[in-house]
């Protein structure tokens, strides 16, 4: 079957076609008969009429024109894209869990809550945390709770005037976005030689007016921070709080824990580390856990068990509720499934087998690519295109292009900001030795491939290179007759 | 489960390649004090069916609503096509990342693009996003956006809006230093205050969270008047099939949550939030956007744009901080819309709201119980019960059913007043069954004796 475009709904509509009809009953009433007619639409809802058949075929073939997990590496950077087990998707669905309603008393969802119990304090065992908010929606939104977090923290000890927030210049974009949307004032820190934090760059602004330095450890390079406690000391003794963004746990399971590196707060990716799709974009769960005094200002509500019963309770100077509901609850079962048929033993295996998948694969690439930081590497590691751009001008993003050609995802491109032409690539622990091989070969390949071919990459992906500039200029963000 | 393929053979070719003899040398930067020297205090590990098990137990002590639940109040049971669940599940959906190489994600740009017309078309807006947490989420980035458009600082809120959503926007509020204004209803129905220049905006829910269908031409139009901007949160988004769009009455952001309109109820998420809004404030509406463009040979092709507004771009000058939404729940939402159709959506409001109105009569002829509120509303009711509520729904329970929502802890001046909820997921039979534990229930003798 050919891979061109699907025409939308919108070109196939046919009026008067039925999918699927939802129940009826007459109750003999007409609700509109006691509305005034002001209120209500007589026009019928704009959307497409298919029949059910009609609907299946137009998502299975859009599915088509997708790369996923399952159909192939999905080498992605700072992502984590493992294999995400199937079991998972079975007890999500259980009727007990799927249909339960949030607003039910607890009484009736004892089950859900102790299965919320137990994932805070798996949770907070794997990060050496006190802790666990199980409600953030994604890791995002648990920046953005540390740091209302850390904002009220300083409020109830009078410290109001810690007002910055310190990134390194290696940081994700989130990073900052949550500081700067918590009402911090952003300060960036450049990276050494080595890739690790600046520490001479860092001490100016150790002072009291430090809120909280936010670090990525193993960082966006790909590296462990090699002066962590030299960081978690400075910080502490300026009186401000370490952050940890969890987008790279994967690499530490069971071989190391933020809290005993001395962070104070830390937010984890489920859809990263823990095995949840990503599903296109979501949905994702990004609990945050905290040490000592900022458990009391973790949002409400957490779950605690009294007198043999678990209930929803708010923490003592909780700074309030940060979403509607409990969280993305069926992401919770999915990532606690993970956990426990993964057991202590089967973690530590998924952190070793990640960096040992990496670091197979960086030595099969050194010396045929650039390598930003040549060091032992996590669960990740980053090329440089810049010679390649100099003297072919074969650009990072050219050679991401041109594995899709090959049938594999591309990996991260130009992040982190600071390596120039940077590749970012993460294999992690569910690859095979062969597939890894292939890639490797895939990727030499096309380090000799000719630059033209290359440069105007892909050639058999159901559509090439897109005119983003004209997607900017003239958005179209919905269809309208009149669209071709 | 063997979820590393790695054999030991693998791992010494692998570990001969790197130059080092054991796994556990790759780990060396960890400075000794940070590295965990003993196993993980976890559970020991289950096989796969060992975890099957121990799911369905957990999941088995919880009561699962059924025909008999009339409990809505922001979340809602409607009957969700086979279809839905099936496409969700496709691996390339599924397990996808954001579609950041759009040559090999146009069926999830594609989808998306779906998505946003499908709600423009529901909300009477010009744009929509592909997505946010949930419906409480996308209120606050609704007020945001306010707050920045318009460079003002109070947000007028009705109390009708979810209580939920009005703790989260207390939450946020401080940290773009704007000032809540709370609206008090006025028999279940918003009516604003003075509106003056320094208000940004107004945020008021219909159906709101009593279920009353607000005047939303008056609301938007004395907003209008103040020179802010109306923000308008959709109730259950399958009455848009129905009732006047916000975008008919003056509304110029929309938000809400898609979870009615093809989502399980999932005891509380993940869900789909949305945020829409009129062409004027395009550029500043948070959240990713799919456009639709050409490719290098003059295709149709689809990919995200306006990025400059997001963090990856802008860091801390970005509008929003998100980054991951809730993309596979909006593509279940596209689904349904797509499988239901014009009328099929419209059958599921009237079934749902014909549901209530018959409920509304039976009720009324009750002994003791009372309709609290003289107001049009949709397809939730608000009833004062005969004495204790809270004891009234523990009854209920007892007899299968999920009563209504206790709205006292939420609104004081409603004391032992349930708000009930109907879709066509309950149909007629268990309205009367209903009705019936009703009329029993506060006599706990007589019901005894019946049953």
């Amino acid at each position: 079957m050919s891979l061109t475009a699907e025409p939308t709904l919108f070109e196939k509509t046919s009026p008067g076609r039925r999918g699927v009809i939802p129940p009826q009953e007459n109750t003999g009433l007409n609700w509109r008969d006691e509305v005034a007619a002001e209120l209500v639409s007589e026009k019928p809802p704009e959307l497409p009429e298919l029949s059910e058949l009609e609907v299946m075929r137009h998502f299975v073939r859009l599915s088509q024109l997708n790369y996923g997990i399952d159909t192939t590496m999905y080498p992605l950077g700072s992502c984590t894209m493992k294999y995400n087990p199937r079991i998972n998707e079975v007890t999500a669905r259980l009727p007990g869990f799927a249909r339960l309603h949030p607003m039910q008393s607890e009484d009736t969802a004892q089950g859900a809550l102790e299965m919320m119990y137990h994932l805070q304090n798996h949770l907070a065992e794997i990060t050496g945390m006190d802790g666990i908010t199980l409600q953030p929606a994604a890791g995002a939104q648990g920046e953005l709770t540390a740091l209302l977090m850390v904002a009220a923290y300083y409020r109830k000890r009078g410290e109001d005037q810690r007002k910055v927030v310190v990134v390194p210049d290696s940081s994700h974009g989130t990073n900052p976005a949550s500081a700067a949307l918590a009402g911090f004032d952003v300060v960036t820190v450049p990276s050494n030689a080595n890739g690790d934090v600046d520490l001479e760059a860092l001490k100016p602004h150790l002072n009291e007016k430090l809120a909280c330095l936010m670090l990525t450890n193993p960082s966006t390079l790909g590296l462990f921070e090699n002066g962590i406690q030299t960081i978690a000391k400075g910080v502490h003794e300026a009186g401000g709080l370490l952050y940890y963004d969890g987008a790279n746990m994967n690499a530490l399971l069971g071989n190391a824990r933020p809290g005993d590196m001395g962070f104070d707060l830390v937010h984890l990716n489920l859809h990263k580390t823990f095995s949840t799709p990503h599903g296109g974009g979501g949905p994702g769960a990004g609990p945050v856990g905290a040490r000592g005094e900022l458990v009391k200002y973790l949002p409400a509500p957490v779950v605690d068990r009294v007198d043999g019963k678990f209930r929803f309770f708010k923490p003592e100077n909780s700074i309030g509720r940060i979403r509607t509901f409990w969280g993305n609850f069926l992401v919770l079962v999915r990532a606690y499934t993970y956990i426990r048929y993964h057991g202590p033993q089967g973690l530590k295996e998924v952190g070793e087998g990640a960096v040992l998948a990496a670091n197979y694969l960086l030595s099969r690439l050194k010396g045929h690519y650039e390598v930003a930081y040549d060091r032992t590497c996590m669960h990740e590691f980053v090329l440089t295109a810049r010679t390649s751009k100099k003297e072919k001008n074969v650009k990072a993003m050219d050679i991401a292009k041109r594995l899709l050609d090959y049938g594999y995802y591309a990996p991260t491109v130009y992040f982190p900001l600071i390596v120039e032409e940077a590749l970012m690539i993460e294999p992690t622990e569910t690859e095979s030795l062969e597939t890894l091989n292939r890639f490797a070969d895939t990727m030499l390949k096309i380090a000799e491939e000719d630059p033209d071919l290359v440069r105007s990459a892909p050639h058999s992906t159901p559509v090439s290179r897109l005119d983003e500039v004209r997607a900017a200029r003239k958005p179209v963000l919905r269809w309208e007759e009149g669209l071709s | 489960m063997n979820y590393v393929p790695h054999t030991a053979g693998d791992r010494q070719k692998m570990l001969a390649s790197i130059g080092k003899q054991e796994v556990s040398e790759l780990f060396d930067s960890i400075p000794p004090g940070a590295r965990l020297t003993r196993a993980l205090n976890l559970p020991e590990q289950l096989s796969e069916y060992e975890v099957a098990l121990h799911l369905e137990e957990l999941a088995s002590k919880n009561m699962v609503p059924s025909r008999l639940s009339f409990l809505g109040a922001g979340a809602y049971r409607h009957f969700v096509p086979a279809v839905v669940d099936t496409i969700i599940q496709r691996s390339e959906f599924m397990t996808a990342y954001t579609p950041y190489q759009p040559e090999v994600s146009q069926g999830t740009l594609q989808s998306i693009f779906e998505f946003q017309t499908m709600m423009c078309n529901l909300t009477g807006m010009d744009v929509c996003n592909a997505s946010v947490y949930d419906g409480g989420c996308a209120a606050v980035d609704a007020v945001f956006m306010a707050l920045s458009i318009s460079g003002r600082h109070k947000v007028v809120v009705s109390e009708g809006l979810h209580p939920q959503t009005r703790e989260l926007l207390r939450t946020y509020i401080d940290t773009h230093a704007g000032e809540l204004i709370e609206a008090p209803l006025q028999d279940g129905r918003t009516v604003w205050p003075e509106l003056n220049d320094e208000v940004a905006c107004t945020l008021f829910q219909t159906p709101n969270f009593l279920g009353v269908i607000e005047d939303g031409a008056a609301l938007c139009a004395r907003t209008k008047e103040a020179g802010a901007i109306p923000v308008v949160s959709v109730g259950d988004p399958c009455s848009l099939a129905v009732l006047k769009r916000p975008g008919d009455f003056g509304g110029e952001i929309v938000v809400g949550d898609a979870q009615p309109i093809g989502l399980p109820l999932s005891y509380g998420g993940p869900y789909a939030g949305f945020v829409a809004c009129k062409k004027q404030h395009m550029r500043r509406i948070p959240g990713r956007l799919c456009g639709m463009t050409v490719d290098s040979q003059g295709r149709r092709g689809f990919c995200l744009t306006l990025q400059a507004r997001e963090q990856h771009i802008r860091r801390d000058k970005a509008f929003s901080n998100i980054c991951t939404n809730q993309g596979l729940c909006a593509l279940a939402v596209t689904v349904y819309l797509a499988l239901l159709g014009p009328q099929g959506l419209k059958e599921v409001a009237d079934a749902s709201a014909n549901l209530a109105h018959y409920f509304k009569k039976q009720v009324a002829s009750l002994d003791g119980y009372k309709l609290v509120l003289n107001q049009p509303f949709f397809h939730e009711v608000l009833v004062e019960c005969p004495g204790s509520a809270e004891a009234l729904l523990k009854t209920l329970e007892g007899r299968g059913i999920v009563g209504g929502y206790l709205v006292e802890k939420d609104y004081p001046q409603y004391k032992n007043c349930l708000l009930f909820c109907f879709t066509e997921a309950n149909g007629k039979a268990a309205v009367d069954e209903l009705v019936n534990a009703l009329q029993h229930a506060h006599r706990p003798l007589e019901g005894a004796t019946r049953s």
